[in-house]
């Protein structure tokens, strides 16, 4: 028995064929189990979903009630079984609800872990180690140039900043999903108590997180807000409004972005970033050789991003690592294009001949 | 140094002038000395450390990780001093797991740094000898994060490329002084600038109300220039031209050439400067021109390059500029010389309140017992009348500029009993240039603008028509990105919305055909040859001037025009506007 016998990668995502279902399939199938609900990993069309609670309800938030033929839930720690395969779920602590798919079968074990990071949020469950014989990991930030450091320490720079600049508005560009709750969670630890502003495309998931006891504080559209009301706030909003019309609500607005990829200058320069803010929702290059190594597995699947520097790690420390040819991961896509909390707030405030151009602003990435 | 770290991180990212300005006020303000005047000496380019040299840097990370790994992370990034920075193993907080530690282990008498100040950081590179240089580097990177490695690098092999320029870090500084006691301006810091010296604790004391004006005791000091008004045609009527002298107004650097004697002794050291018209000393730039500074005095002047007998235009001084090292060879291709137009002290006697006329003469008695072939005379334009005056602006080949004529771009009236006033006071000068030159050109592409522009699509890149294998079509001949008002922005910007063909990530294509597309009127100051651009041509300061949303852009102008006008400028003819 190998571990391809478990699960095998496919270009539309990995297939357990003993349970007959998919893993974060990027095409529609008949069954999938679903990591988490980021775009690229959680798509509508399935048959059936078996995910976390929190995921189906996040999916269902974003897709709408149809998203999927059936759903079920999953608490972490429950198992099922499918045709000879038990499904487990664990934490890892990416995003709320966020889970690492154990697959046991035949008396090995494969665990598929979607995005995962293994430092503290007080947005998700924290990550979960779970030793494996085939461990499926991402490798967003798979270089070592990738050391997130203090998100603590980032949250500060940005309170620096509302500090020396009190007459301007400051925009955190931050993933709608995860990250803006976890950027509002962080900034009301570092004591920031004033309302916190937001993008519309991000009301209806900070409700939700709100809504399982994830306390965020005092937390407003900025839509309604007159221009002399945004002076010296702090706004988060989708990353790619932050070159968008939409900033011309706010006085004199400074651009930060909340993101891993802050680390490296040139992919802050490129989005015309000034503040950027190292707080990633992925491990950085130490989070994943760590984990890669405490799971104790023998056998490394590397998914979307910097596969060859992972792959490289592991055969120096005589594991099998092998790069998976996935189709269709990666970075969150920016959904500011497809909600339609979006199109209200454009309609508010932009001039009205600017109106019809801007729904097709969102940068063309739906 | 970490603090100074974040300064500059920040500085690196901030694209308002403004913002920059009170980032660096800030830091000044909450930084003591002689922290803070470090931090100035780095920012105005004061400080070098020759042995550090980016292949030292190189050999200190392959000792440090794996070389495939790093291949890999510095082609992500893009930058060597980045990359080292990021990738530097931690080591005080290694944990087990930590990857690639330095394979020559602890070398011995490892002592973590944990006061690293700038302060520690100059005053060491300061005494260390090169061989020492690897070890201390090494141990000052183990202590420091990614932000504070980064700077270091940055700072100790030259160059930080932050956009700050020297002379922003002295408006800063200006802008620390009590408003109440001085309103102190970046030219009166200029003044004095040449005489302090880093970590500048006088300075920082004057500002701060504690201590009195250092006083400046440098043989060849900078002096504020007198700047001119540029001239409005209605200006024009209430003006007599007999009070007025003219001369061509050079197309150059405006230099302050000052030279004295040290102790002011007449026995003593001959110390030279050429200063910028911001008091920059550029003297390391030009050493050709140094050594024709015999004489003790300052000559306001315009430094230019003279070949075969003639003053050559900009776009061949430029390539003089901004090289690193000055080479026998470039100073062979590219003399330098220097056109005097003022004289603002003989020997030490300051002439700056004596009427123009008068300083006129001494200039020239002054240039002839120079008698150096390098400095010469900026000559007098001959006019009775202003209708004469306006001839030789449009004509200066024919109106005794003759083979200078290409270095003109128009001229400069003074009157003859002017003081030199330090500033721009409004009257005793007048810089009347040249017309622009004007196209009508169509807008090809437009990019998104940065800082508060970052919504808008502000920067246009404009072609003109010419023959090409299906028919005619558009070659791009430019960018600019102002000259239009805020309202003609977001005209444009709502234009380019709604007529993108295509988008390349910031920059979106726009329709441009004969009979659908934009036609924007450009005005330019000159054009050069260029083997960049597709067109072979490059435009000096273009502008947009105005929109015409009237025009069909199959009416805009043709490449031929773009042509002709560069052969009549390298004759020197072209001046202005040609109907």
């Amino acid at each position: 028995m190998r571990p391809e016998d478990i699960l095998v990668p496919s270009p539309s995502g990995v297939c357990c064929k003993l349970g007959g279902f998919h893993i974060d399939p990027t095409r529609p199938v008949e069954r999938a189990v679903i990591t988490h609900a980021h775009s690229d990993h959680a798509r509508a069309g399935h048959g059936a979903v078996l995910a976390t609670r929190e995921t189906l309800d996040l999916m269902r938030l974003r897709c709408g009630e149809n998203f999927a033929g059936s759903s079920q839930a999953m608490a972490y720690g429950e198992s099922v079984n499918l045709d000879g395969a038990r499904i487990t779920l664990h934490p890892a602590g990416h995003v709320l609800g966020s889970a690492q798919v154990a697959v046991d079968a035949n008396g090995l074990r494969a665990v598929a872990s979607g995005d995962y990071k293994n430092v503290a949020d007080p947005t998700c469950a924290p990550f979960e180690l779970v030793r494996c014989d085939l461990f499926i990991t991402e490798a967003t930030f798979a270089l070592p140039v990738f050391r997130h450091g203090d998100p603590d320490a980032e949250i500060a720079k940005l309170v620096h900043s509302m500090a020396l600049f009190p007459e301007r508005a400051h925009l955190v560009g931050a993933y709608s999903l995860g990250k803006a709750q976890r950027v509002i969670a962080l900034l009301r630890k570092a004591g920031y108590q004033a309302p916190i502003y937001l993008h519309g495309a991000m009301q209806a998931i900070s409700d939700y997180y709100i809504k399982r006891g994830i306390p965020l504080g005092d937390l407003r559209l900025a839509r309604g807000a007159s221009k002399a009301d945004l002076a010296g706030t702090i706004t988060l909003c989708p990353p790619s409004a932050l070159n968008d019309l939409w900033t011309r609500r706010f006085p004199d607005p400074l651009a930060a972005f909340a993101s891993g990829w802050m680390r490296v200058r040139a992919r802050a320069r490129q989005q015309g970033v000034a503040l950027p803010l190292v707080i990633s929702d992925h491990a950085d290059w130490n989070g994943l050789t760590e984990t890669i190594a405490a799971t104790g597995a023998s056998e490394i699947w590397v998914t979307h991003g910097q596969e060859d520097a992972l792959v490289h790690w592991c055969a120096a420390r005589g594991l099998k690592g092998r790069p998976l040819d996935i189709v269709g991961y990666g970075e969150e896509v920016d959904e500011i294009a497809d909600t339609a909390a979006n199109e209200a707030e454009n309609e508010s405030a932009a001039p009205s001949f600017l109106f019809d151009e801007n729904r097709r602003d969102g940068d063309g990435r739906a | 140094m970490n603090r100074f770290a974040e300064l500059l991180d920040r500085l690196a990212y901030e694209p308002s002038r403004n913002a920059k300005l009170r980032l660096i006020a800030d830091y000044f303000r909450s930084t003591p000395d002689p922290e803070r005047g470090w931090a100035l000496a780095a920012l105005t380019g004061a400080l070098s450390f020759p042995h550090a040299k980016p292949g030292l840097i190189r050999n200190l990370i392959a000792e440090r990780t794996d070389p495939v790994l790093f291949e890999l992370s510095y082609d992500y990034v893009g930058d060597l001093s980045e990359t080292v920075a990021l990738m530097w193993p931690r080591r005080l907080q290694a944990s087990s797991q930590e990857p690639f530690l330095s394979p020559d282990g602890e070398g011995g008498n490892f002592e973590p740094e944990n006061d690293l100040s700038l302060t520690r950081v100059v005053e060491t590179l300061g005494t260390l000898g090169k061989a020492q240089l690897p070890r201390q580097l090494a141990r000052w990177l183990d202590a420091l994060d990614e932000t504070g490695r980064w700077a270091l690098i940055k700072l100790v092999t030259g160059g930080l490329r932050i956009g700050v320029s020297a002379r922003l870090a002295k408006a800063a500084v200006a802008a620390l002084a009590d408003k109440t006691v001085h309103d102190l301006t970046v030219h009166d810091l200029e003044v004095i600038w040449p005489s302090l010296a880093p970590p500048y604790r006088e300075l920082f004391a004057w500002l701060e109300g504690q201590a009195a004006r250092p006083t400046s005791s440098d043989p060849a000091p900078f002096r504020p220039p007198m700047l001119a008004h540029a001239l409005d045609e209605a200006d024009f009527s209430g003006l007599n031209a007999a009070d007025f002298q003219a001369e061509w107004k050079w197309d150059g650097i405006r230099v302050q050439a000052v030279a004295g004697n040290q102790n002011g002794d007449l026995s003593g050291r001959r110390v030279a400067r050429l200063y910028s018209r911001t008091g920059e000393e550029i003297s390391k730039s030009f050493p050709d021109l140094l050594d024709a500074l015999r004489l003790p005095g300052a000559i306001d002047g315009e430094l230019l390059i003279k070949r075969d007998g003639r003053i050559q235009s900009f776009n061949v001084l430029q390539q003089r500029l901004n090289r690193k090292t000055v080479t026998a060879k470039l100073m062979a291709e590219f003399p330098a010389h220097l056109r005097a137009y003022d004289l603002l002290a003989d020997g030490d006697e300051d002439l700056r309140e004596r009427p123009f006329s008068e300083r006129r003469r001494r200039l020239e008695a002054f240039v002839a017992r120079l008698g150096e072939p390098r400095i010469d005379l900026s000559p007098l334009i001959a006019f009775r009348s202003w209708d004469e005056l306006i001839a030789a602006r449009k004509d200066p080949a024919a109106a005794g500029a003759v083979a200078d004529a290409a270095a003109v771009e128009g001229v400069m009236l003074k009157r003859r009993d002017a003081l030199y006033v330090p500033g721009r006071p409004k009257g005793p000068w007048w810089k009347w240039k040249r017309d622009p030159f004007i196209i009508d050109a169509v807008l090809m592409y437009a990019q998104r603008g940065h800082g508060k522009r970052s919504s808008y699509y502000s920067d246009y890149t404009f072609g003109v028509w010419t023959r090409g294998e299906e028919g005619d079509e558009l070659v791009p001949v430019g960018k600019a990105y102002f000259g239009f008002t805020d309202e003609e922005l977001l005209q444009i910007d709502r234009f380019v919305r709604r007529n993108t063909v295509e988008r390349f990530g910031p920059v979106r294509e726009v329709v441009h055909e004969a009979d659908r597309g934009l036609v924007l009127e450009v005005a330019f100051e000159g054009l050069q040859r260029s083997s960049r651009h597709k067109s072979g041509l490059a435009m000096r300061f273009p502008r947009i001037n105005r929109l015409r949303w009237d025009k069909p852009p199959g009416e805009a102008d043709r490449l031929d025009r773009l042509e002709t006008m560069i052969q009549r400028i390298e004759q020197g003819h072209l001046q202005g506007q040609i109907a």
